[in-house]
């Protein structure tokens, strides 16, 4: 089976994870189109994480199926590096490799995994840390940078694999209120850039200005979907109305 | 809660003033042994000499060997003692420690291998050499060792203070197989997913991001044992060989057995080990303190 690109980058059908006894995602189906920016919210333990750890094999699953650009994620017989060099991730907590710079950090994995030139690879990393607006700061350790500062590095880190697909995880729960909007302008870039994207959020302003479509999870299944105008103002399900309740 | 006497610890009774937890105090680190030779004052060489010189003022009464010629037979002694006898204490924990750090290294990374025999194994000796007595694997090695070995026709002995740093590098490598398997484990789990959804293989993740972080964790504890082992060396008089307590003892036969050089000598080997020793134990405590708070 090939993948074209009028078919779902992102296919998840029918995913069920249990950590022990604990059913997490009880049927998950999301299809994510190419370019396509996707938000999933809800409720803290509904599963949004851990399905996001899914896409990309952090986590296992015990049922269904989700394929990346046709490519079954949970197939034993996948290169789970090939798929990974396709699909970046960013993390809640940014994750810089604390003993390397912010250049190192962004050129380390091009450069030792993608196997490319060190000259081109720095030129090209300079030019995403300019981008995520940290000129001057390369040669800074993460110890020395602030929160929004890191977690924009962690965003030209994952950039510089050149990924077809980002998830973003919860980027901006860690951050002091007034750097969170310095990460949702460089993820907002990204998108209007045509990249395709998932992300779990609690910023949910954020979320109906850039989402093409908003998912919201309860409890391991997607209560309700939509586009954010109709989302957000017409939500049907008592679940979904509860929690925009609580939060708008 | 109620409390019932005798069984109920201290602790577990409810208390009319809750007091600080000092539980963490209790908890054995390793450091022991650093931190007792790091917590001596300055003054404690001087002590040590003290005592070297009025021991044979007190041992008097038997002869007539006084301080003055105790000392005096420690002076010609001492090039010799230094030379021939501590410089080898030296060289032998150094060759011990070298041996012990490149195996332990081996066995602490097979001790997280992904593979269960390779990790059981690798758990197995490190808790066996972790627990044995330094001197029942000293003897082991000097007697199951071969005196000689035949490497391509060529005959080639093994002297007796290449055993001993064979048998000391035995429990040093246990040591730092734990250390290392600690180090490791010590970095977030996060940084291994970080790196995974970078692609990183197994291999690269091990070697490029999450060892380097470990080094400066390693530092401290390997001093520490490097210190343990430095203070080990003189069990390898046991097994005859001339390191600096053998070559005391001989020196002092020679110098007819006085009872009163028995403290002046065995002081002087006392004083070099504190030499040695005390700096690197102060080292490895502030490193130790500075590494933990960047943590």
């Amino acid at each position: 089976m090939t993948w074209t690109s009028d078919q779902p980058i992102v296919s998840i059908k029918g995913v069920h994870k249990s950590f022990g006894n604990l059913e997490v995602l009880k049927g998950i189906s999301i299809d994510v189109m190419k370019g396509e920016v996707i938000c999933i919210i809800g409720p803290s333990g509904s599963g949004k994480s851990t399905l996001i750890r899914c896409i990309n094999g952090l986590n296992d699953i015990q049922s269904g199926s989700i394929t990346v650009q046709g490519q079954e994620v949970h197939d034993p017989k996948l290169e789970m590096l090939e798929l990974r060099k396709k699909v970046g991730m960013v993390f809640q907590q940014y994750n810089l490799f604390p003993h390397k710079t912010a250049l190192q950090n962004v050129m380390m994995a091009p450069v030792l995994v993608l196997k490319k030139n060190k000259q081109d690879i720095e030129v090209q990393a300079r030019n995403l840390l300019a981008k995520v607006r940290l000129q001057g700061k390369e040669d800074s350790f993460p110890g020395e940078l602030s929160g929004g500062q890191q977690q924009r590095v962690a965003i030209a880190r994952s950039l510089a694999m050149n990924p077809d697909v980002m998830l973003f995880d919860e980027v901006t729960a860690a951050l002091d209120p007034e750097t969170v909007k310095e990460v949702l302008v460089t993820i907002r870039e990204l998108a209007e850039e045509g990249m395709t994207c998932i992300l779990v959020t609690h910023e949910m302003g954020f979320a109906r200005e850039v989402a093409d479509h908003i998912y919201f999870t309860d409890r391991g299944l997607i209560v309700e979907h939509g586009p954010p105008s109709t989302f957000f103002s017409d939500a049907k399900d008592p679940r979904t109305k509860e929690f925009l309740s609580q939060i708008l | 809660m109620r409390s019932i006497p005798g069984i109920t610890k201290p602790h577990q009774a409810n208390l009319a003033v809750l007091k600080p937890n000092n539980a963490a105090q209790h908890i054995p680190d390793g450091y022991t042994f650093t931190r007792w030779v790091a917590s001596m004052p300055w003054w404690t060489p001087l002590m040590i000499l003290a005592v070297m010189a009025l021991w044979p003022a007190l041992a008097h009464a038997q002869s007539r060997y006084s301080t003055i010629q105790a000392f005096d037979a420690l002076w010609r002694w001492m090039p010799f003692l230094l030379k021939s006898g501590f410089f080898f204490n030296v060289l032998i924990s150094v060759l011990a420690m070298a041996i012990g750090t490149f195996a332990g290294v081996t066995l602490g990374l097979a001790q997280i291998s992904l593979y269960r025999p390779i990790r059981a194994i690798a758990w197995f000796i490190t808790q066996l050499f972790r627990n044995s007595p330094w001197l029942v694997l000293l003897f082991i090695v000097l007697l199951a060792f071969p005196f000689e070995v035949n490497i391509f026709g060529k005959i080639v002995r093994i002297p007796d203070w290449m055993k001993g740093v064979i048998g000391l590098s035995f429990p040093v490598m246990a040591n730092i197989s734990e250390v290392v398997r600690g180090a490791v484990q010590s970095v977030p789990t996060a940084q291994w997913e970080a790196a995974e959804s970078l692609a990183f293989s197994r291999r690269q993740i091990l070697w490029q991001i999450i060892l380097p972080q470990c080094y400066k964790r390693m530092l401290p504890p390997w001093m520490n044992w490097y210190a343990i082992l430095t203070m080990a060396t003189p069990l390898c008089s046991l097994l005859g060989i001339e390191e600096l307590i053998t070559l005391s003892r001989q020196a002092m036969e020679s110098e007819d057995n006085h009872p009163e050089l028995l403290v002046p000598f065995f002081g002087f080997a006392l004083l070099l080990f504190f030499a040695y020793c005390y700096p690197i134990a102060r080292l490895t405590i502030w490193l130790e303190r500075k590494f933990a708070v960047k943590l």
